[in-house]
This record gives structure tokens, sequence and C-alpha cells, in this order.
């Protein structure tokens, strides 16, 4: 069997019938989705137009489906936990054993975090950071193809480990010693390892990307301080990841080398260090929140002035906020372990720097509430988010700096209360934001908007289910609870872990009214047509172009003046009853489409799947493959193809006939 | 000792039963929440770290209703539909504003930053605790998955069972002969980890007597929810009687009776060990073969893609 290395049939679990069905259905699923997109013909149009793409709308628009889908994947854990929990106490034992109980914690961390949150932040900010910049593209076009489709490897992989074989048992960090070679001896960390750094090299590409874009391509005019906030967070965000990700890198390699070539770093015995991987994980996991959060904020505050009708409150304090947060964000990781001993010197430090960072954020709270301020507030789906976004996370802050206060964080460290406070900022702050953007930029994308109704019930399942689901948990904490049991051996907790339970089957219900809220507005998107391509009043550059953008974006690239771009040009046309002169419109150079993202990813995937089992000559074919793709790339003849002027100036002539009809009525409406 | 992870069917058959006499109890457990856990302390480090997350919680809110209050007030009453409210279509900036809102955190983070300043030095877990009696020595050994507790001045040590003088203070030593684990006992305050070929430091009291959880907070593997064991605070004298009466009584913790403890079992029932071999805790710390050599100890953890 040394041909599949360490790989037999005794990987599939066919005596285990959670994992078999799930992977069966998940399977089927697949297969009928691909068969019924066979039949309608849409095939070429999905390779050509979107696989192959190196559009960042369209790059961005499959980050965000990636997201959810993932998300679906990653709240299928969650209520299996919940449930299990729920049943699992005292006498009982539930109906997950430990081993299958720990793979499901540790895959629900791991998807949530780098195949739910990363993808769909990196996803709006594909979408929406060259539009607002006023810009074609973002600098790299096919390196943006190649990350999205590394990404993707890495959820193949991390779903492959369902049915073949097994996934890491040891939480989503996967500290050693217990995931050292000694105690976890399967392939589950492996898996972990593998697809997190194969995503990772996709994360770190995405990070030069963006901040190569912000830095060096920027619409004429658009200085620094003319940024949209959204993308100053990004270029925060983006930094952030270009220096935490490789700390990543190299812990997740000491770690496989510990695994792979019997290194010890991390082991207990050959002089390793533990402490050392859980100071190198958390260098990276602090600021990986702060990579989550700072876009999450900038969609914040796009909403909060466009449907306030005001410019945010405070813009430069809040760019400076951001920056701070940047920067503060790394001098704060031993707060995720001060239970270790360190000293009260040392301690003391980090959770004084862990408190500085809620100053900037607290100014953040306080410029949206001074943005709504003297406005005219709409309250249109994302200012529900917005609102419930800053009530939630107010709360989840007062947790966070009670976890930063050592002596504190010594009795509630680790427990059911860091639980909840970590989904109270992640669920109230990234999540509500997730939602709030996709409602706010899907007609840009798509150009219909989404059901109101719909997506208020979709809001409240999310608020009210977050609620119930961890508000016992920070009760439970109090009472001793500690995180990852598989069993619960006071039945007092019972009745909180009930609510709980209802509380995550609330959320899921607003996950199902998202699907039915996406298909009854696609089912009725002829009177939902956003004709104007600027369904909000918006007041950044993205509301300038066609919903959905041309792929070029811009005829001409907008020339800036003043700090809300879009929001200037507009309040100057309708006071002049006219729109800027007709520029001279020039043919277009756009990169083309191409298949090296999808085909290195194969190859990588190949390659990680390889390592996992020990299948040295496929690691190595895939190497080869992955490489030789990059080759042929560089070779290529074709770079760009030209949208010939006619085409631009017939576009752009009908993109301000339809401007000039929407002044008229944004200027009787006044 | 008992290995009962895994699945016992018939028990399951018992949860609904179980589940009824939960409800029956909502109230009661309502009413008694308040008072279990961390918010119910038995000793003075525990005593301490309730007041600090209780003043630090109330600093906070005092801050932060107000907030919640004004963001709920100024979007209702800043509603589209509200005439008497007051359109500013440019109003973007207030030096005062600015000034305040970067105020009130600065201030709140200065008044919370010297709680923790103060609060972790005098909490620090290595500090000897102010007391007029000498403190009791106890060696703490995470194993896969239970606790073992070596008094090394008693000559006697106890499985899943950590016996205690209360009104004493008690310095503990603790190291982990298998992954890392958190030596945590809620009503007692502070939680340490355990890691091995390390050792950590902790100082704890329990002044009020009875019996008390304690718990591995820190994930272990497979027999990890089974890491519990019970806290007994006996006073002072009957404490002296208990480590008395069990020396020389029951079984000798040696290197071939510690190798057959350290196999992976959960649930362990507590049981006491009547001697103990001289520098046992030193030799689990070094990851040295225990005195009276035997084979090392097995981490016969069942291999990760095997299902019972």
């Amino acid at each position: 069997m040394t041909l599949f290395g360490r790989l037999t049939w005794g990987a599939i679990p066919f005596h285990d019938p959670i994992p078999l069905i799930t992977s069966m259905v998940m399977l089927l699923a697949i297969a009928a989705i691909a068969v019924w997109v066979w039949r309608k013909g849409w095939w070429p149009y999905l390779w050509n137009e979107y696989i192959m793409s190196t559009d960042h709308k369209r790059i961005g628009i499959m980050y965000i489906v990636l997201g959810l889908l993932m998300l679906v994947r990653g709240f299928a854990d969650a209520i299996m936990m919940r449930a299990q929990q729920s049943l699992a106490i005292g006498a009982s034992q539930g109906y997950l054993p430990p081993e299958h109980y720990n793979q499901i914690f540790s895959a629900h961390g791991t998807i949530m975090i780098f195949f739910v949150a990363m993808p769909l932040v990196i996803g709006f900010m594909n979408f929406v950071v060259p539009l607002q910049l006023g810009v074609r593209d973002v600098a790299f076009p096919t390196m943006n193809n190649v990350s999205f489709w590394l990404t993707a490897s890495g959820a193949l992989l991390i779903n492959l480990s369902l049915f073949i074989g097994e996934f890491a048992r040891t939480g989503w960090l996967a500290f050693p010693p217990l995931s050292e070679t000694e105690f976890s001896p399967g392939v589950g960390v492996d898996y972990y390892l593998v697809a997190l750094q194969i995503s990772g090299v996709g994360t770190v590409l995405t990070a030069v990307n963006f901040v190569t874009t912000i830095l060096k391509i920027r619409a004429p005019g658009m200085s620094y301080l003319r940024m949209p906030v959204f993308c100053w967070t990004s270029l925060a965000a983006n930094l952030l990841i270009l220096a935490a990700f490789p700390v990543l890198t190299v812990s997740l390699a000491l770690l496989m080398l510990d695994r792979y070539l019997g290194f010890h770093f991390f082991t207990n015995d050959g002089g390793g260090n533990s402490m050392l991987y859980m100071n190198l994980i958390w260098v990276w996991g602090h600021p990986e929140v702060y990579i989550l959060i700072l876009p999450a904020f900038g969609i914040y505050s796009e909403v909060a002035a466009t449907f306030s009708g005001k410019p945010l409150f405070g813009y430069r304090s809040m760019v400076f906020a951001t920056l701070a947060i940047c920067i503060i964000s790394f001098c704060v990781w031993l707060h995720h372990f001060f239970t270790m001993g360190a000293g009260a010197d040392v301690n003391a430090v980090f959770g004084i720097a862990s408190m500085i960072i809620g100053i900037p954020t607290g100014v953040k709270i306080y410029n949206w509430l001074f943005t709504m301020y003297g406005g005219r507030v709409r309250f249109n789906v994302p200012m529900y988010y917005l609102i419930g976004f800053m009530l939630t996370f107010v709360i989840g802050g007062l947790t966070g700096v009670l976890l930063a206060i050592p002596p504190v964080d010594f009795v509630v460290h680790n427990t059911l209360f860091l639980v909840a406070h970590f989904h109270q900022v992640i669920i109230g702050g990234v999540v509500f934001a997730i939602m709030a953007g996709y409602t706010y930029w899907f007609p840009k994308a798509f150009g219909f908007t989404l059901d109101e109704r719909l997506g208020k019930a979709v809001f409240w399942c999310w608020f009210i289910g977050f609620h119930l689901a961890f508000m016992p948990l920070y009760v439970l904490g109090f009472w001793g609870g500690t995180r990852r049991l598989q069993h619960i051996s006071d039945p007092t907790w019972a009745p909180w872990l009930h609510v709980a339970f209802l509380g995550a089957a609330i959320i899921g219900l607003g996950i199902v009214l998202t699907v039915v809220q996406l298909l009854y507005s696609i089912r009725t998107r002829d009177q939902r047509r956003d004709v104007t391509g600027d369904p909000w009043d918006g007041r950044t550059l993205e509301w300038l172009t066609l919903s959905p953008p041309p792929h070029y974006n811009f005829a001409v690239l907008p020339d800036v003046h003043g700090e809300e771009a879009y929001w200037t040009r507009k309040q100057t046309a309708i006071k002049q009853d006219q729109l800027i002169a007709e520029p001279d419109y020039q043919p277009i150079e756009m990169p083309v489409n191409t298949p090296t993202g999808v085909i290195v990813a194969f190859f990588a995937s190949l390659c990680g799947f390889a390592i996992i089992w020990h299948i040295w000559w496929l690691a190595i074919l895939g190497l080869i493959g992955a490489f030789a793709i990059f080759v042929w790339y560089a070779w290529r003849d074709d770079h760009e193809h030209i949208i010939p002027v006619d085409e631009v100036r017939a576009n752009a002539r009908e993109r301000r006939r339809i401007r000039m009809e929407h002044l008229h009525t944004l200027s009787q409406s006044t | 000792m008992n290995a009962t992870v895994g699945h016992d069917d018939r028990l399951r058959a018992r949860l609904g039963r179980h589940a009824t006499r939960c409800y029956l109890a909502v109230a009661a457990f309502l009413l008694a929440s308040c008072n279990r856990g961390i918010l119910d302390p038995i000793g003075p480090v525990a005593a301490q770290e309730k007041q600090l997350l209780i003043n630090s919680t109330a600093i906070m809110l005092a801050i932060i209703i107000p907030t919640m209050v004004a963001t709920i007030g100024v979007a209702w009453w800043y509603r589209r539909g509200n005439a008497k409210a007051t359109y500013r279509p440019d109003w973007e900036y207030s030096g005062a504003i600015e000034m305040v809102v970067w105020g009130i955190p600065v201030l709140t983070i200065m008044l919370l930053g010297g709680i923790a300043w103060i609060g972790s030095h005098n909490l620090e877990p290595s500090k000897p605790l102010p007391s007029d009696k000498p403190p009791l020595n106890v060696e703490v050994v995470s194993l896969d998955w239970k606790w073992l507790f070596i008094y090394p001045d008693q000559g006697i040590a106890t499985v899943n069972q950590l016996v205690v003088p209360a009104g004493t203070p008690v310095s503990y030593r603790l190291t982990s002969a298998t992954v890392w684990n958190v030596f945590w006992v809620p009503q007692m305050g502070t939680m340490i980890y355990t890691m091995p070929r390390m050792t950590t430091r902790l100082n704890l009291q329990a002044d009020r007597q009875g019996s008390f959880n304690g718990l591995s907070g820190h994930f272990s593997g497979d027999g990890f929810p089974g890491m519990q064991f019970q806290v007994q605070s006996l006073p002072p004298d009957q404490f002296a009687m208990w480590a008395q009466g069990s020396r020389g009584n029951g079984p000798a913790l040696d290197g071939r009776s510690y190798a057959q403890l350290s196999k992976p079992s959960s649930y362990v029932k507590p049981m006491t060990y009547g001697a103990v071999a001289p520098g046992l805790f030193e030799a689990i710390v070094a990851n040295r073969v225990p005195p009276n050599p035997v084979p090392p100890p097995q981490h016969n953890r069942p291999v990760n893609g095997s299902k019972p």
C-alpha cells in the first residue's frame, strides 16, 4: 500500500453513520448542482466569466459565495455541538463520542475563521475597494484569481477530511504537545496544517495585492485623506495580514517539521518547548481578529453615513483610530495566556495594552452615534445591523476589557464566558457587518435589491438568536463552566444549555431565511431593479457607475474633489442641473481571463492531499504541476484585451442619460 | 479507576426523566445563579477577584448604558419621518465632541488600567498569601485524564481528591506529565496552566469548610470532560488527622504504580496513596523515569483514525 502512503480504505468512515451520511448528502448536492448547471448550459458562462475571471468584482462574488457556503458547514458543526451539550448532561453521554465531538469543535473554529469570515471580508474588499477608489481593477488581477482559488483549495481539503480520514481533534489552534505525533498520530492535524498553509498563501497574496492597489492605484485627486473609510480599514487589515500571516505560516511550518521530520520545536522531549507555539500562534492570532473587525468597521462607517444622509462624523478621527488599532493589535498577544504564570509585570503590561485598544474602538462607536445625530436616518436593513451591532458590540467590549484585567482573567480564562465574549464580538461585529454589506452592495453586484421584509426577519433571527445562544454561556462561565466539553457532569446546567440550543436554532432559521430572501428576490427581480446605479442615495464612487458595473467599472476615471467623491459630484450636478462636460472617451485595456488560478489550485490541492497522506510521488507531481503553470503563465503572449472606444462611448452615454434622470428625481425630492 | 469515556445506551434512556427534574428546579437555579462558581468565593483570592470583576463591570456599565440608550434615542429621534428633528446634512465635525469622545474612553481605560496594574501585582499567582500560618505544600500533576496531588511533607498522595486545611494558605507547584491542562477550583479563584517539563506556582486558600468542585480548564484530549476532582476543605485538626490516617494506609505511589496510574483513563474515582517515592514530582518535571525504575509511562491514546 506504499503507493498510496497512509491512505487505505479504512480512512472512509463506512462504519460511522454521521460523517458517512453527511458526506453522501454533500456529494449528492454537489453532483445535483453540477448536473443542473450543465443541463441549463451554464458551464461555459461559469467557466469564462467566473472561474477564469480576473475581474475583481467577479472574484469578490466568488469569495462571498465560498464564505456563505462554508457558513452553512460551520453552522452545521455549531448546531451539532449545541445539540450534544444539550443532551450529554449528567448520566447521558449524548450522541457524539469524544473523538467525533472534538473534531467538530476544531472544524467549527477553523472553518468559521479561515473559510467563512476571511473569504467574506476579503470578498467585500475585492468587490468594493477598486470601485470606491475609482479605478478599474486591483494591481495584480491574475494573482487575485490565484489567491481565491488557493483559499478554495484549503476549504476543499478541510471538507475532504469529513469523508477521507478525520479532522484535527485539538481545537482550532492545534496547540502542541496535544497536536504532536505522540498525542495525535492520525491525519487530522495534518489536514489542518496543510489546508491552512495553502489558503494562507492565498491570503498573503491578497494582502500584497490590496496594499499595492490602495497605495498606488487611485483615481486622480483621490488623496489618502479622501479615501472612503472602508478603503482605509481595508488597507489597515491588509497591512496586518502582511505582517501577521507569515508568523502563522512559520508556526505551522515548525509544527509540520515536528510531525513529518521528527524535529523537536514543541515536543515534550528533545528540548522542545510548547510555550513557544502558544506565543507564535497568538502573535498571528490576535491581529487576525482585527483583520476581520477593521473591514467590518469600514462597512459600518459606509452604512452609517449613507443611511443617515450625512458625512461620517470625525473622518480623520476614524482614520487615526483605525491605524492606532492596527499598530496596537501587535502588542497584546499575551492576554490569551495570562494564566501561564508569566509574572505580574508582564501580565499587567499586556493587560493595559489590550485595554488601550478599547479607546479607539470606543471613539468609533461615538463617531457612528454622532453620524446619526443631525441626520435623516432611513431604517433599511443595513441600518438595523448597524444599530444591532452598536448595542451588541459595547457589551462584547465590556467583557473583552474584563478578560484583559489579568486577575479577572484568572477566573474566566478559557471558560464559556470567553466563548460568549468572542462570539459576541465576532457575530455582533463581523457577521452583522457582513450581513449589512451583503444587503448594501447586493444591488451594485446584481442590479436588483434584496427583499427588505425578509431581510429584517433575518436580522431579528440573528439578533435574538445570538443573545439566546450566548448569554447563557456567560452565566455558565461564571459557574465555572469550561469550554470544549463533550459531556456535562452538572445537571443544573441543563436549562441554560437548552436555551443556548434554542438560540442556535433561531440563528439557523435566519440562515434559512437568507436563502429564502435570495430566491424570492431573484424571482421578483423585475420589480426591484436598480436602474439608477444609486439605490441608497450613496456617497462613495461605487454608486457613480451602473449596477452591475461594466467590466472596466468607469468609462473615464472620475476626477475626485473633496472627501465624499460621489456625493460632492452629485450635489454639484443637482445644483447646476447638469453633468460635467462629456469627456474624450478612449479605448480601455483590460486584463484577459485566465485558467491559471484554478489549475494552480488543482495541483496545490493534489499536492496538499498527498502530503497529508504521505503519498510522496503525488506531492512532488502536484508541486511540479503548480510550478509549471506559473512558468507557462509567465511566458504568455496575450496580456490584455482592448474594449473599443465605440462600446465605451455607447455605454457611457447611456449611463449619462440615466444619471441625468436620476438627478432630476433627486432634486425634486429634496 | 473506571474508564467510562464512550457511550452508554442504558444511561441515555434516563435523560428524559433527568431533564424533567432539571426543569422543575429552574426557578431555584435562577435564584441560586448568583451564588455559585466564581460568584461564590470561599477564599481570599477568589473574593478579591470577584470584587474586581464587579467593580470593573460597574465602571464600564456607567459608560456603556448611557451610550446604548443614546444610540437608540439618537437613531429614533433622527428617523427620516420625524419633522421635529433638525437635519444638518453637512455637520461632520466638532472639536468639543471629539474631545469628549476621546476623553471618555481614555479616562475609563486609565482607571481600569490602574485597577489592572494593582490587581495583577496583588493577585500574582506565585506570590505567597499573607498569613500567620505556614503554608501547606502540595504538588499537582495533571495526567491523562486525572489529577495527582502529592503532599511532600506528609508523604501521601491523592488522585482526583484535593484535601486542604481550611483557613491555611496552600502553596501549589504544578506540572503536567502529558499535554497542557489548567488547574482550577472556581470557588478558590485563580486558575493556572500545568505544562510538561515546566512548573508553575500558585497560592490559594479556602476559608470555608466543605466540598467543592475542581476541574481542568484547558482541553487535553478525549477524556478531558472527565478530568474533575473534589476539593475537601477540612478544619486544620481534621486535616492533620486525615493526613496521619492516610499515611501508610493504602498502596504506595512508586515507579510501578505511577506507570499504572499514568495510563489514560477518565472519570477516575478519588483514591489515596499511603506513601510516595521521594522526588517523584521532580522526576516527572524532568521527564525522567521515576525512581524504582519501571518501563516509562505509555500514552496509549487510541489512534486517531480508529473509532470504537
